[in-house]
């Protein structure tokens, strides 16, 4: 990318996360658009303030004199690459609670060029988190061509007549996998990529649990607080007459995200498994 | 070569710096009579530029005084005067193009005015009504104007400073023979922003003047207890890029330094600091008391430094304006 569009677009900065969202921020006040790399989402707390204090509410607070639409994040998220409690975590919960921002999850390589593309050309800031376990695991084919993915729109993967099994990013490939056991136990899974956490298409998964009946919600982060529980809650309010189950959330553990421990923290294939059943046999 | 230090020079026995080490001079060219030192080297400054300067230093006086007025009678929520640093302030944008972009900490009103903003603009704002450019969403003195190349203002404190850097690197990608100038107390210095934004700026050459206004209290916490260093000039020179220190209360010596700083940072593509020592003569803020934690005497002994007297006998001695 250097060779081609020159040191002085792409380059490497002073190794300071905040002087990276703050300078981000500028660059994209100034009317850029800025691309801005956060090494891993664990180190992107030193840029907190600048994110939530400063790119959600540029706009908003100059009464649209002045905005940083042009800036995206891009930063690897979540575990599985045995990186203990630093190089593992999922924090996007503590940016979707951020009116002002976007925050958006790809689930393999074809998607996340379409989601980037539309990232950076959105008007306004946006957390691009990329599931790091995907970097060297995930092989798909990626269109050569220019194409986006729309934001705040989730995708039905898989149809599904019993439950709705909603995940997003590298937990999409763990869901896949405990609907394809479901189905041998005669389940039908419906599965849904969320893609984009905030603002998060509502109607899409709404229509698909007034469909089943039922809603399963995986996901890397710990339980408490994470958005599952969001989504839960609004859901409850959207489907309740046509729920069949209690929503049910497979999710990380509450605790810091261990290193050899770390199969026993995962929501994986087994427990979503499982919570599949228990929902199904409520 | 990486890592190459500046000096080759070795010793061969323990010797440590400290901070008289860096031996920073104060710039100062008006003399407290309102007679430029002999040797001065004056700024590029005629009548119609003095005059503009000194209309809004007078006009800010009366506007802080009168909306500080306000705020007690309850007609305000929340108020901060700049009294005592017109001079750092103005004398400052008063270097600028229009087309500088001003990132300003909030005591920087003075500022705005001297680019045009108008006293019902101040007034909108103030009073949050359907004119306020920003629609109503900040408190008090929370200023921004597009038109005049004035960011909004945000409450936490430094988060402009990397955010300067970050637009004068767009001014250098779009060729634009402009600067960014960012506002900021000794106190924000503090800050990680800070000496993240002064890091960048200094690596990635970035076009941004760097202005601290040191005016000796981050609210009640005076300067000693700020920080052990000497000031906030000798960090300019640890990041590598032209620092100086004026007499913040001194029009001629800022806008001379601030002139250079300008042509420095656009003929280098390089960041300047500028620590300009000054006196915040009112209360933090219209929420604050400051006889809890400074003395009379210290307040009064900084009333004899005026800015504006000072710049006014210059003036007067210039023949540029009548004794009143
Ligand atoms: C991050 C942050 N911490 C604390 C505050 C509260 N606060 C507002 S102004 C101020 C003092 C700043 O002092 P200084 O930078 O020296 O500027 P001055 O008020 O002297 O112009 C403080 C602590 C804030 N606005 N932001
Ligand atoms: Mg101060």
């Amino acid at each position: 990318m250097q060779e081609q569009f020159g040191r002085d677009r792409c380059f490497n900065t002073p190794l300071t996360e905040q002087g990276i969202a703050g300078f981000a921020n500028g660059l994209a006040s100034y009317g850029m658009t800025a691309v801005a790399e956060i090494q891993f989402a664990d180190y992107i707390f030193p840029a907190f303030d600048q994110i939530v204090n400063e790119s959600a509410k540029f706009r908003y607070r100059s009464g649209n004199q002045f905005d940083v639409g042009g800036l995206t994040f891009r930063t690897p998220y979540g575990g599985g690459i045995a990186g203990g409690h630093y190089h593992s975590q999922s924090p996007e919960a503590y940016f979707t609670q951020t009116p002002g921002l976007k925050v958006v999850i790809p689930r393999n390589p074809e998607q996340a060029k379409g989601l980037l593309l539309a990232a950076i050309r959105d008007p306004n800031p946006v957390i691009f988190f990329e599931p790091k376990r995907l970097y060297r695991a995930s092989v798909g084919e990626v269109p050569a061509g220019d194409y986006q993915i729309e934001l705040g729109k989730a995708q039905v993967v898989k149809q599904g007549r019993d439950i709705t099994v909603l995940a997003w990013g590298a937990q999409m490939e763990i869901v896949e996998k405990a609907c394809e056991r479901a189905e041998k136990e005669g389940i039908s899974c419906e599965i849904i990529d969320l893609r984009t956490l905030a603002p998060w298409d509502v109607d899409t998964v709404a229509k698909s649990v007034t469909k089943t009946g039922r809603l399963l919600i995986n996901h890397e982060a710990p339980l408490t607080g994470g958005f599952a529980g969001e989504i839960a809650a609004t859901i409850q309010q959207e489907c309740f007459l046509s729920l069949e189950s209690p929503i049910s959330r497979v999710c990380g553990l509450d605790t810091p995200y261990p290193l050899i421990h770390e199969k026993e923290y995962m929501p994986d294939e087994l427990k979503t498994f499982e919570a599949i059943k228990a929902s199904v046999a409520f | 070569m990486s890592n190459a230090p500046l000096t080759n020079e070795t010793v061969h026995r323990v010797s440590f710096l400290d901070k008289a080490s860096l031996h920073i001079p104060i710039l100062r060219i008006l003399q407290a009579d309102g007679t430029t030192y002999e040797n001065a080297v004056l700024p590029v400054i005629d009548k119609t530029l003095a005059e503009k300067i000194f209309d809004t230093c007078v006009f800010t006086r009366v506007l802080d005084e009168r909306m500080l007025g306000a705020q007690r009678q309850g007609r305000i929520s929340f108020y901060m005067t700049c009294t005592g640093e017109e001079a750092s302030i103005v004398g400052s944008t008063a270097a600028l193009d229009k087309d500088d972009v001003i990132l300003a900490q909030y005591r920087e009103h003075a500022s705005l005015r001297y680019r045009g903003f108008s006293t019902e603009q101040f007034m909108n704002q103030m009073f949050s009504n359907e004119k306020d450019l920003g629609k109503g969403r900040q408190m008090p003195i929370h200023y921004g104007s597009r038109e005049l190349n004035y960011q909004t203002i945000s409450s936490p404190l430094a988060t402009q400073i990397p955010q300067a850097t970050g637009v004068a690197y767009g001014m250098k990608l779009q060729g634009k023979r402009n600067v960014a100038i960012c506002y900021f107390g000794e106190g924000a210095a503090s800050e990680g922003d800070f000496h993240a934004g002064l890091n960048m700026a200094a690596v990635l050459k970035a076009p941004v003047i760097f202005f601290c206004r040191n005016n000796g209290y981050a609210i009640s916490t005076p300067t000693e207890e700020q920080f052990a260093g000497n000031g906030i000039a000798s960090r300019g020179v640890g990041y590598g890029m032209h620092t100086i220190r004026v007499d913040g209360n001194d029009m001629l010596a800022v806008l001379a330094a601030t002139q250079q700083a300008r042509a420095h940072a656009i003929e280098h593509n390089a960041p300047v600091l500028i620590e300009a020592m000054t006196y915040r003569l009112g209360a933090h803020s219209s929420s604050d008391d400051p006889s809890g934690y400074r003395s009379k005497e210290e307040e009064a002994k900084w009333q004899q430094h005026d800015p504006v007297k000072r710049f006014k006998l210059w003036m007067i001695n210039k023949g540029w304006m009548q004794r009143s």
